[in-house]
């Protein structure tokens, strides 16, 4: 595949295809958990296009301290606390996560997740799916499928306004013996 | 210049002393330990990161509260404990502190959390040891107790979020107090502008006020409008001689009674590192007082301490893969 061809979409536009899909599914048992940093943002994007019939209990998780692979990379210098105001035990709880990769920061959001309680079920809702897990983790609702090769690294970022951008980061190091990045993104 | 307590690539590798540590990473030990506060509060107080470390606490000297502290952080990493109280073990018998260390080497301890009645202890068992095994000095004679000092600022910080806008006061025997160095070390660092420290000539070291501080040997002039009294224990058992006339004595002069409060700020917190005399360096109504964190200290205690083994763990791992990517 020639990898200047790939076209990102708008992740605006994916954003609320996300929201469509999980409309019929919310009810006052529903709960959104959002992992730190880009599932935190595109929750509380989704809280309001949710929350129209009645209020949606959220929270928050930084899964730094499950990670699977502290031993390989230890703590990361920045990490935010985790916040699970809400009582997990029974509730169905919708994680949110901005890319899906590997399934390993989803299994490590759910070991973290069970540390509060007893969740009735967990599903899982990303803004793209990158193809790639090494998990039997899947997402269940998927704003889009944008299949990816390991050298590539898809980053969702947000700007002060707090619109989202996508951008695609070709990691070119093997081919040419040194690191050269090049970008192609979509706002 | 080398430093003992840094990898080579900057990394905390054994905490020490609060001294020579770079802002950069106690602002890392502090930002931590706030996600170590909400972990128990949970259900499931325990997070996976040490499975299958395991750390050893050997205490040379006695403290419970310093002890139990770390071996609830520990447990809460998920590592498992072996607490040493080495004064009724091996050492009565003769063994040196490097062939305590070695054996427990041996049985493949990764953390060492060392107190001993020695200044160095701790920096010399850090000197022995592999690259991927941790030492924690959990106090040294007199001259550091570096977790201490950062729980003291931790809580600083979440009562007094604007450190650089604080004034602080340390009370009593700053000269036995290897708690104030640590504290001032770490204030200074983290920004506070104004340390003050409050006491007699004899409990003072001499050339105090070359560490930052402004010096005060009367509690009303000290305390005027500060917005933490950090007191320290009259340390009775390391004094020789009489440096001071009595307790009582003391009491009346230093001691913290909620009159001498009162010239501080209304909101000014009170600290204590314990254990508390109480009636010598602070009266009981301040000590149970509602301007009193001297109990949330030891709650946030456990976080600062969870902070540092989990981030001297995951160093070991980064100095093992090189660069760590």
């Amino acid at each position: 595949m020639n990898l200047t061809t790939i076209s990102l979409p708008d992740p605006e536009q994916l954003l609320t295809q996300l929201a469509e899909q999980l409309v019929p599914v919310i009810t006052t048992n529903t709960a959104l958990v959002g992992i730190h940093s880009g599932g935190v943002w595109i929750m509380e994007r989704l809280l309001p296009l949710l929350s129209k019939q009645h209020t949606i209990e959220y929270g928050l998780l930084d899964i730094a301290f499950y990670r699977d692979d502290f031993a390989h990379r230890g703590l990361r210098a920045e990490n935010k606390p985790s916040q699970i105001t809400f009582d997990v035990e029974d509730k169905d709880i919708i994680l949110i996560d901005d890319i899906f990769y590997t399934g390993r920061t989803t299994r490590a959001a759910m070991n973290e997740l069970f540390d509060y309680g007893r969740p009735s079920s967990i599903s899982l809702a990303v803004l793209i799916n990158r193809g790639g897990r090494e998990l039997p983790i899947a997402p269940q609702f998927i704003g889009a499928e944008i299949p990816l090769q390991a050298h590539q690294n898809l980053q969702l970022s947000r700007d002060e306004q707090g619109s989202f951008s996508l951008a695609l980061e070709e990691n070119l190091e093997e081919k040419n013996g040194k690191k050269l990045n090049v970008q192609s993104s979509a706002h | 210049m080398y430093n003992p307590q840094l990898t080579s690539d900057g990394q905390l590798r054994h905490l020490l002393s609060v001294e020579g540590l770079p802002k950069k990473i106690l602002s890392q030990i502090l930002d931590t330990a706030e996600s170590f506060v909400g972990v128990a509060e949970r259900e499931v107080k325990k997070v996976p990161l040490l499975r299958g470390k395991t750390v050893c606490n050997i205490f040379f000297e006695n403290s419970t509260r310093t002890r139990t502290t770390f071996e609830i952080a520990a447990k809460r990493l998920s590592a498992d404990v072996l607490n040493l109280n080495v004064n009724t073990s091996s050492q009565a018998k003769g063994e040196t502190i490097l062939d305590t260390v070695d054996n427990l080497i041996a049985m493949h301890a990764d953390i060492f959390v060392v107190r001993h009645k020695q200044s160095g202890a701790a920096h010399l068992i850090a000197q022995h040891v592999a690259p991927h095994i941790h030492v924690i000095n959990a106090g040294d004679g007199r001259h550091a107790h570096p977790t201490q000092g950062l729980l003291d600022v931790f809580t600083i910080r979440r009562y007094k979020p604007e450190m650089h806008n604080l004034r602080v006061a340390i009370v009593g025997d700053v000269l036995h107090s290897r708690v104030a160095r640590s504290e001032i070390h770490a204030l200074t660092t983290l920004g506070v502008p104004e340390v003050r420290v409050i006491a007699p000539k004899t409990l003072l070291p001499e050339h105090v006020e070359k560490l930052g501080v402004q010096v005060f040997h009367n509690m009303k002039a000290g305390l005027k409008d500060v917005d933490v009294v950090m007191m320290l224990r009259l340390q009775n058992e390391r004094m020789n001689g009489a440096m001071l006339p009595s307790a009582q004595e003391y009491f009346k002069t230093y001691g913290l009674t909620q009159e001498k409060l009162d010239y501080a700020k209304p909101d000014a917190i009170v600290m204590h590192p314990g254990p508390m005399n109480r009636g010598v360096e602070i009266d009981s109504a301040v000590a149970d007082g509602n301007q009193s964190v001297i109990l949330p200290q030891v709650t946030y205690g456990i976080a600062v301490r969870m902070a540092v083994m989990a981030i001297l763990a995951g160093n070991s791992a980064s100095s093992i893969a090189g660069n760590g990517s």
